[in-house]
């Protein structure tokens, strides 16, 4: 009998353990600990008197306004440029988008569509530059990327104060002149997403409106990466000497990388301005990529290499966490220490993903 | 022999290795003019500033020399002096024997913050600046669930001075009026309106001293052979790891120390802010003054300090007479400190691969030769 | 030569093998005090594992240790590190410099021994607080230049000095070092002008005179008849012949260097095989700028249907060429394909011109490590020649045929024998020699009309090695595709190629029939034919 019992533990579950093991160091421990610090806060919270249902919409909301721009990173991974520290570049044509828009008056859903009209020919250009000066300071990419976005938001301060905008729904009152800080989106484009086909069931409400838009854009890029340009993108990404020797021009796949993740951080503020309610200028976009990078990690990506999954998981990881820890803390120790500790998450898997070995040299 | 005589006279090669300096200086001749402040006030206001950031930037260089680039994680220096700074003014000890008293508290905390940071930085070689720059996030949160919820119930500190009316964490900003200029006022005297800080500028003048005492010792050789060749160091038997990890040390110890001075200087404490800002300034002081990611001297220090902050002085007061608004010239101000670091950061990238690129040009040219 | 009972170093036996493969077989010899002993033979010839040895790196413990003995001044010893051979006198100098860029020579040479000035700090911060003793430092620098006899300026930055300097700087290291009895020099010519050359051979007189015994490991022979007291000739892990240099010849050693005969299952060429007369790929005035390969000069014609060999000595030039033409070192001169002159610094050009290679740095260049079998075989073919592509919307959208991928990639699999779970296998989980298979499927899958191979059967065993070759040879024969094959083993190419070119120096010394006998190839790899001609 017992001899009989050791063999089935060696036949069946000591693999089964090795496999679930092994599972797991794939998934790694930061990522164990965030899923399951997650899944505490969801088992907890009834007990602290918060309803489930409630979290989950803003944990959703979240997801649906937040996606598109860690969707952002997943390009330029993929080409190699690493994590789009760069990201406020690509907002800052989403600003412009939204700005203009506005300035023409046009109200509804209709002025959705013109502010990603408007902002593509900026996210374009920009994008562009922002290649070109990537692609002459290879390795070092990460670091410029993130001084470059810090540049073009204090650059863009000065703009938003000379730029001649007229629209009173976003000049300071008192002078007529120079954009607010924050302009609503109220009466333009303010939830026309999230107000799209969404479901209510009890406290729990679904907008399949903010969802299909995410999907759309990312089966767009996972169609992408299924064609032959697609294919020689991930191939610079992968190992940039094979792809030169194979002819393909590493310069070019990696500004249209850059392209395209820019155009997406212009599509992704957009996102995020319909659901938030609000356009922030001046200061307001000089930190957005850290949550972003830091949700791509979570989600499973590394310096170079993501897929749509991560981008997904990622995202519901890192915005639940955010939406339901102040709640719960709140609610149990009377002390919101949640703005803290996201700070310390997100920045702590950012630095985790920057100090493994992969890429780096010895 | 030829070529270092032409690099001289080449003024074309002058203004591409000096463009950073040179930008400054016609920026500051532009706006000087124009913001219309007397010189007297103008040279006070450069001492001054001279005297708060000098200790902050010369902390710097000793990374630059271990071949480290930036040290970005200045900052978790700059954290641990802030700690000492709070510790006394919450126990209320005044002058130089309070700041004494902050140096010493913060001297361990900023040899844990550097040691942490250095073994870090072992583990991202090739990307040490942009991981220095997210230890100092991280830090930050750290830092920050340390002043904000653990000051008060976990480490205990009884002063309505420094702790906010809801008896945990620390005050937004905190008057520093018990050592408020003490170090500078001890042994202070005028030249007509521009105030002399003796005792400052002794202890800045003997960092100097210890910075070029530094570069002759072991120490200091191993660190610039580390700095050059990493394997060839190892080779040679010095202890690369611990050789870097020393330089963040000590450089993050020094920090500590220049905020201290920093803090007494200003007199007022952001205790959420201070240290952030101050790692950004002074990089871009550093980088303004003509260093590099790779090189950079005391002269770059000083250089670089009175070009930086007189551009901080110039701007908002030009903008205001120029445009009647004060607000662009500081978000102009806040947009060259960026673009410093961003075109310093990319000109020594180029830089970097334009040399590698020679060789195949000699090669070139012994083929013409024979041809 | 000394009087001395005991010689200054002894080996008995000694022998090596790596997973079973000998490498070392038996290898016996002496060296007195003073004495000067060179150390011929080809590249994999054994001298490296030889020198591994005796230096204790930790290599040869990894892989098991060796057999037999060293014996220093008579007692037998077991370095386990390189320190515990610094410790015992024996410096090394290898063929890459191990230079800072920034210090200047006398820095270098006595990098981490400076001396120091005991200062009271250093009771506080430990004695890494001293400061440097520049003065004395700069003494001990010029004292071990002046040992070894050349003019070097002990002031100058390695990164202002000619080639010759930074290795006088390199061997003053090594002299400097007190106990210094035993010196190896490892190629210390081959990036040396003639004159410094010259100096530096004075400069082994010198310390032979001193009571320093030296080995010299050179490719240039005449060296070693001008400085050496006596020689070994190595080859196949073995000591072919030991000689007293004063009555041995060039031909001699060349001749033993490379007479080897090697039992493989390939067939030797076929003996009425006709090449036509058409040149198909013509190489004029190449150079290249690949460190440690660098072509200088290269004049070239490869005819059509051709197998060509292109061989030489490591470092030569021989693997700058391919690399080269298919642009991935910077390169000039002219190279016209088919009558179509090919842009240099261009792959994509080359590619278009059905030009294809296969890397000698695998992981490298050749393979995409972390994606599937399919990617790395289909990648190439997709890109330039738009295979295994779905079109939709009339030729907007590539889409790319996860199928026709998979059947090309078994195909390949089948044929060339690849040894892997299934084609969506990573790249990095095969071993090295089913890799050089996916190397050349990848290139087969191009169908190019010439095909340049570099180093196919380097870091492979032999039984891959056999199908590799054999792979090549039928695809040359099948499809009458053009092979240029680059190695650095004289024999492989001997059986496969129809001409073989060797490469001295940068350019080519000679191109010989491949059933020409394999001493002459020597004389032309050691470069005597080019030097003795002018």
């Amino acid at each position: 009998m017992m001899e009989n019992n050791k063999d089935i533990l060696n036949a069946y579950v000591l693999p089964v353990l090795r496999d679930i093991k092994e599972a797991l160091k794939a998934f790694g421990l930061p990522r164990l600990i965030i899923t399951g610090f997650l899944l505490l806060l969801f088992i907890i919270a009834p007990f602290a008197g918060i309803s489930v249902g409630a979290s989950l919409t803003d944990t959703l909301g979240r997801f649906g306004q937040n996606a598109i721009m860690v969707l952002a990173m997943v390009p330029m991974i993929h080409s190699g440029c690493g994590l789009n520290f760069g990201l406020p570049l690509g907002i800052i044509s989403g600003l412009l988008g939204a700005t203009l828009a506005i300035e023409t008056g046009i109200q509804g859903p209709l002025s959705f569509l013109l502010a990603i009209l408007y902002s593509t020919p900026f996210a374009l250009v920009f994008g562009w530059g922002y290649g070109k000066l990537l692609n002459k300071v290879k390795g070092s990419e990460m670091m410029i990327a993130t001084y470059v976005g810090f540049s073009s938001v204090a650059f863009m301060s000065i703009m938003w104060l000379i730029l001649p905008y007229k629209s009173p729904t976003m000049v300071w009152g008192y002078t007529g002149e120079g954009l607010r800080t924050t302009i609503s989106t109220e009466g333009f484009y303010y939830h026309v997403l999230r107000d799209t086909l969404s479901l209510r069931i009890g406290s729990l409400s679904i907008s399949f409106g903010e969802i299909l838009f995410f999907a759309l854009f990312a089966f767009i890029i996972w169609a992408f990466l299924h064609t032959k340009t697609g294919t020689a993108m991930t191939a610079v990404g992968s190992n940039p000497v094979f792809a030169r020797a194979s002819g393909i021009s590493i310069d070019r796949q990696r500004t249209l990388s850059v392209i395209m993740s820019t155009w997406l951080g212009a599509l992704g503020i957009l996102c995020y301005q319909q659901g938030y309610g609000f356009i922030q200028l001046y200061q307001g976009p000089m930190y957005m990529a850290m949550p972003a990078v830091s949700a791509i990690l979570i989600g499973g990506a590394s310096v170079n290499k993501a897929t749509i999954t991560n981008v997904v998981i990622g995202t519901i990881l890192y915005q639940g966490i955010v939406s339901m820890t102040p709640s719960v803390m709140n609610s149990l120790i009377h002390t919101d220490m949640s703005e803290v500790l996201r700070i310390i998450v997100s920045n702590g898997m950012i630095l985790y993903a920057l100090t493994r070995k992969s890429g780096a040299s010895r | 022999m030829n070529k270092k005589m032409n690099r001289k006279f080449d003024t074309k090669d002058f203004i591409a290795n000096n463009i950073v300096p040179i930008i400054f200086v016609v920026l500051c001749i532009v706006c000087y003019p124009i913001a219309g402040y007397s010189p007297e006030y103008l040279i006070d206001q450069i001492i001054t500033r001279l005297v708060r950031n000098s200790f902050l930037v010369l902390s710097l260089l000793i990374p630059i020399m271990a071949g480290m680039g930036l040290n970005f994680g200045m900052t978790l220096g700059a954290m641990a002096g802030q700690i000492g700074i709070v510790f006394i003014t919450a126990w209320n000890i005044v002058g130089i024997p309070g700041l004494l008293l902050a140096a010493i508290i913060a001297t361990p905390i900023a040899i844990i913050l550097g040691w942490f940071c250095g073994k870090m930085l072992n583990m991202a070689k090739g990307r040490e600046m942009i991981t220095s720059y997210m230890i100092s996030f991280f830090m930050n949160g750290v830092y920050q669930l340390v002043v904000l919820y653990g000051m008060g119930p976990v480490i205990p500190l009884h002063s309505d001075q420094v702790i906010l009316p809801r008896g945990y964490g620390v005050r937004n900003t905190i008057d520093l009026i018990n050592v408020r200029r003490s170090i500078d006022n001890f042994l202070q005297f005028n030249i007509g309106p521009v105030r002399i800080p003796l005792l400052t500028i002794i202890l800045i003048a003997l960092l100097c001293v210890v910075i070029i005492w530094f570069r002759k010792t072991k120490l200091g050789q191993d660190m610039r052979a580390v700095g050059q060749d990493m394997e060839v160091a190892r080779e040679a038997g010095i202890k690369v790891e611990r050789t870097r990890i020393l330089s963040i040390v000590i450089s993050t110890v020094f920090a500590a120390y220049g905020m201290i001075i920093y803090l007494s200087n200003m007199g007022t404490l952001n205790t959420y802010n201070s240290h952030s800002q101050i790692g950004m300034f002074s990089i871009a002081a550093l980088l303004v003054g003509g260093a590099s990611v790779s090189r950079a001297s005391i002269k770059n220090v000083f250089l670089g300090i009175v070009l930086f902050h007189l551009m901080f002085i110039l701007t908002p007061q030009a903008g205001k007479n120029l445009i009647g608004q004060a607000q662009i010239g500081e978000f102009f101000r806040v947009f060259v400190s960026y673009g410093v670091i961003t075109l310093s950061l990319v000109l020594y990238e180029i830089r970097t691969r334009r040399e590698k690129a020679e060789s195949a040009k000699v090669l070139a040219n012994a083929q013409e030769a024979k041809a | 030569m000394s009087e001395m009972t005991k010689p200054l170093l002894e080996m008995k036996s000694v022998s090596k093998e790596y997973n079973g493969n000998p490498v070392l077989k038996d290898v016996s010899f002496t060296l007195g005090q003073g004495e000067v002993l060179g150390l011929v033979g080809e590249n994999g010839a054994g001298k490296s594992t030889l020198m591994n040895i005796l230096f204790g790196m930790e290599v040869i413990q990894q892989t098991g240790g060796y057999g037999g003995q060293v014996l220093i001044d008579g007692k037998e010893v077991k370095f386990t590190s390189p320190l515990d051979a610094l410790k015992a006198g024996i410096g090394m100098v290898h063929q890459e410099f191990s230079l800072l860029p920034g210090f200047t020579a006398a820095e270098n040479i006595l990098l981490n021994r400076e001396p120091e000035n005991k200062s009271v700090l250093s009771l506080v911060f430990g004695d890494r607080a001293n400061t440097i003793d520049r003065k004395k430092l700069q003494k001990e620098a010029i004292e071990a230049i002046t040992k070894l006899g050349v003019s070097l300026d002990p002031d100058m930055l390695v990164s202002e000095m000619p080639v010759g300097h930074k290795q006088f700087t390199e061997i003053s290291r090594e002299i400097s070092k007190s106990a210094i009895r035993l010196l190896v020099l490892d190629e210390p010519t081959a990036v040396l002008t003639e004159k410094e050359a010259e100096m530096l051979l004075k400069a082994i007189e010198n310390l032979s005179k001193q009571g320093i015994s030296v080995i010299f490991i050179t490719h240039r022979l005449q060296e070693i008849l001008d400085v050496c007291d006596k020689v070994i000739v190595m080859r196949d892990g073995r000591i072919i012949n030991e000689l007293e240099a004063a009555s041995t010849s060039i031909n001699e050693m060349a001749k033993l260097m490379v007479g080897r005969e090697v039992a493989t299952s390939i067939n030797p060429v076929e003996k009425d095989r006709k090449i036509s007369d058409k040149v198909v790929l013509s190489v004029k005035h190449l150079w290249v700028d690949m460190p440690g390969e660098t072509v200088k000069d290269v004049n070239l014609e490869v005819h059509e249907g051709e197998f060509l060999g292109i061989g030489g000595l490591a470092g030569q030039g021989k693997l700058g060429i391919p690399n080269g033409i298919m642009g991935l070192y910077p390169a000039g001169g002219t190279v016209t394909f088919s009558g179509n002159s090919i842009p240099l610094n261009n792959p994509r050009a080359c590619l278009d011109s059905d030009l294809a290679f296969v890397s000698e740095d695998r992981r490298g260049v050749g393979l995409l490590l972390d994606e599937s079998l399919e990617w790395n075989i289909a990648f190439p073919a997709m890109q330039i020649h738009g295979k295994f592509l779905k079109k939709y919307l009339g030729g907007l959208i590539n889409w790319r045929d996860q199928g026709a991928i998979k059947e090309v990639t078994e195909k390949y699999i089948k044929q060339l024998q690849i040894k892997c779970t299934s084609s969506k296998q990573k790249a990095k989980e095969l071993s090295g020699g089913n890799q050089q298979k996916i190397c050349l499927a990848k290139s087969f899958a191009l169908e190019p009309k010439l095909l340049f191979v570099s180093e196919p059967t380097r870091g492979i065993d032999i039984g891959a090695k056999a199908l590799v070759l054999q792979a090549l040879r039928e695809y040359n024969r099948k499809y009458g595709v053009t092979i240029v094959m680059i190695s650095s083993e004289l024999e492989e190419l001997r059986q496969c190629c129809d001409r073989i070119a060797i490469i001295t120096d940068g350019a080519v010394s000679g191109i010989l029939p491949a059933s020409t006998p394999s001493e002459d190839f020597g004389i032309l790899m050691v470069g005597k034919t080019k030097k003795e001609a002018k």
